[in-house]
């Protein structure tokens, strides 16, 4: 990271910036207790509970790969490429505990043909993209470390 | 075979596929003026007019009905204009058919025209918009349609041995029923080699794997049974819409759906049994008192060549997993037990998104009247249409004689 770049997330209030074991942000709802994800802080989604309020959550950094894909050419703007492109492999993860498949990028130098359905991932963040004073974090799934909580 | 609940369809019409950039109106006239002529019956005695909306035409596209109404000439007719991204043909249809069905209005028109942007569709509106799911799945992950597609195909080969053969099939098989379809935009037979030498663009999915965007128009008239008796003198043999299938999800929507970045939590409500793409297609067979095993023929959008195998599946042509056997044994190629995709699909027009739905019925149309030279299923007398519009909009049209 060059030190006159600010670290900045690619989106509000997705994830956590700890570098070292960053977490999704998902929402919780304070009555029937489902998950929400990308997050909000009110309507329960769960059509049999009336509450409005939900609550901000850590999810769980492991999940497994429910699929993957590889993007061979750029995605049109807003997505911003970098130049030269370089494909980039997505996954989307189920998180056995919440009961949701969130759709990620995967790591950079992971590509779709290190990844099968049922393989164990875990959270990182890295650079999506830079401009003249920010880079860009995102969240992405990179697959987990031996001995890790989800290998276990 | 015959309810209460039926509507005929008069007459169909289409303004062949193709990729030109004219104004959408133009090619929506050439197709209403077909349906109408087909049908027999004078735009003047139009009661209600269906349009299916266009969202990349400005404010015309979005007022359809109206745009279609005032271009034909204003008659009195009342207007209604539907968006349900590709299942807004289908809409249409099921808001002309409510107005049939509850007397408000006897004859009507359903029609849908668009012209498309080349390459990858990105997201509508323009600007920052950090609260629209459709930017943030752009922005934030890349995961254009493509992209979905893929997930969807992968899950085939890891979960259920698909082959790279298998897609390029679905490719080939589609190729040459559309060879001789006048409305067809690609009309090139392709062979296994062609797809597995075309470049991935979404892993493992390849150019020929995905469909295109196209311009095109279809429009049908539709009446009650009693208009169609006056009008013809009788309903033998007459195309009847058995059942329209709009149907939304259940939470938890537990499978990953186009355009969302999570799937909904199956923590505290369990997945239904029967997932929501696996309901559109069914909820039309009880509309309809029929089953899968009624069916002669489908069209099924084939926005890639993996998702019409999803489609066998959630039909209900086969169990899940089953679809590349199915595929491999013959029975959806014409000629086969259930031809699927006769009309050459999404693979031989590419999709333009508000006539696509339509054109699927069209196609059914001609298919049992006996009139779609080249590409007969023979003695077709029920057929089904099933798509997925972006956001949740299942369509699944059935059509017998
Ligand atoms: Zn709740």
């Amino acid at each position: 990271m060059s030190e006159t770049l600010s670290r900045v997330p690619i989106i509000d209030g997705w994830f956590t910036d700890d570098i070292d074991a960053p977490t999704l942000i998902g929402a919780k709802c304070s009555q029937c207790g489902t998950f929400v994800f990308p997050p909000r802080s009110s309507d329960c989604p769960n059509p049999n509970c009336d509450s409005i309020t939900l609550d901000p959550t850590p999810l769980s950094r492991f999940g497994r790969i429910w699929s993957y894909t590889e993007n061979c050419y750029a995605p049109p703007l807003p997505y911003v490429a970098a130049e030269p492109y370089e494909p980039y492999a997505l996954a989307a993860v189920e998180l056995a505990a919440e009961g949701l498949v969130v759709l990620g990028r995967v790591a950079t130098g992971v590509r779709a043909v290190d990844l099968k359905v049922g393989m164990e991932m875990q959270l990182e963040l890295d650079v999506s993209h830079r401009d003249a004073d920010h880079e860009y974090m995102v969240y992405v799934w990179a697959p987990a470390t031996p001995g890790s909580e989800a290998a276990q | 075979m015959s309810n209460d609940r039926d509507i005929a369809i008069l007459g169909v019409g289409m303004h062949p596929w193709g990729k030109w950039g004219h104004d959408f109106t133009e090619y929506g006239m050439v197709a209403a003026r077909a349906a109408l002529a087909d049908a027999q019956v004078q735009w003047k005695d139009i009661q209600y007019v269906a349009g299916a909306d266009t969202i990349r035409n400005g404010y015309p596209g979005f007022v359809a009905g109206a745009t279609f109404a005032q271009k034909l000439g204003w008659n009195g007719a009342r207007v209604s204009s539907s968006y349900a991204a590709c299942a807004s043909g289908a809409m249409a249809l099921d808001s002309a058919r409510a107005q049939i069905l509850a007397g408000f209005c006897d004859v009507a028109l359903v029609i849908g025209a668009d012209t498309t942007p080349k390459g990858f569709f990105a997201p509508v509106g323009g600007g920052d918009r950090k609260h629209d799911p459709d930017w943030q799945r752009f922005h934030v992950l890349g995961a254009t349609n493509p992209v979905y597609f893929a997930l969807f195909a992968r899950r085939r080969m890891d979960m259920y041995g698909a082959t790279a053969e298998d897609f390029a099939q679905v490719k080939v098989k589609n190729s040459r029923h559309g060879l001789n379809n006048p409305n067809a935009r690609f009309r090139k037979e392709n062979v296994i080699a062609d797809v597995l030498n075309s470049p991935i663009v979404s892993d493992p999915l390849r150019l020929l794997d995905i469909c295109a965007t196209s311009d095109g128009a279809a429009a049908m008239v539709v009446c009650s049974m009693d208009f169609a008796r006056k009008h013809l003198g009788n309903t033998d043999g007459l195309c009847r819409v058995k059942a329209v299938g709009t149907v939304a999800p259940t939470y938890p929507q537990s499978v990953l759906e186009l355009p969302d970045i999570a799937s909904d939590s199956t923590a505290v409500v369990p997945a239904p049994a029967r997932k929501w793409k696996d309901t559109i297609a069914f909820a039309a067979y009880e509309q309809a008192g029929i089953g899968p095993e009624d069916i002669d023929l489908a069209e099924v959008y084939d926005l890639s060549t993996a998702l019409e195998l999803d489609w066998y599946e959630h039909i209900g042509l086969c169990a899940e997993g089953e679809a590349e056997g199915l595929l491999r044994s013959g029975v959806t190629t014409i000629g086969g037990r259930v031809p699927v995709n006769a009309s050459g699909g999404l693979a031989c027009f590419g999709e333009a998104i508000p006539a696509q739905a339509i054109s699927q019925v069209c196609e059914l149309v001609w298919q049992l009247r006996g009139q779609a030279t080249g590409r007969q299923v023979e003695g077709a007398r029920v057929g089904i249409t099933a798509n997925q519009g972006l956001f949740g909009h299942g369509s699944s049209v059935i059509v017998a004689r």
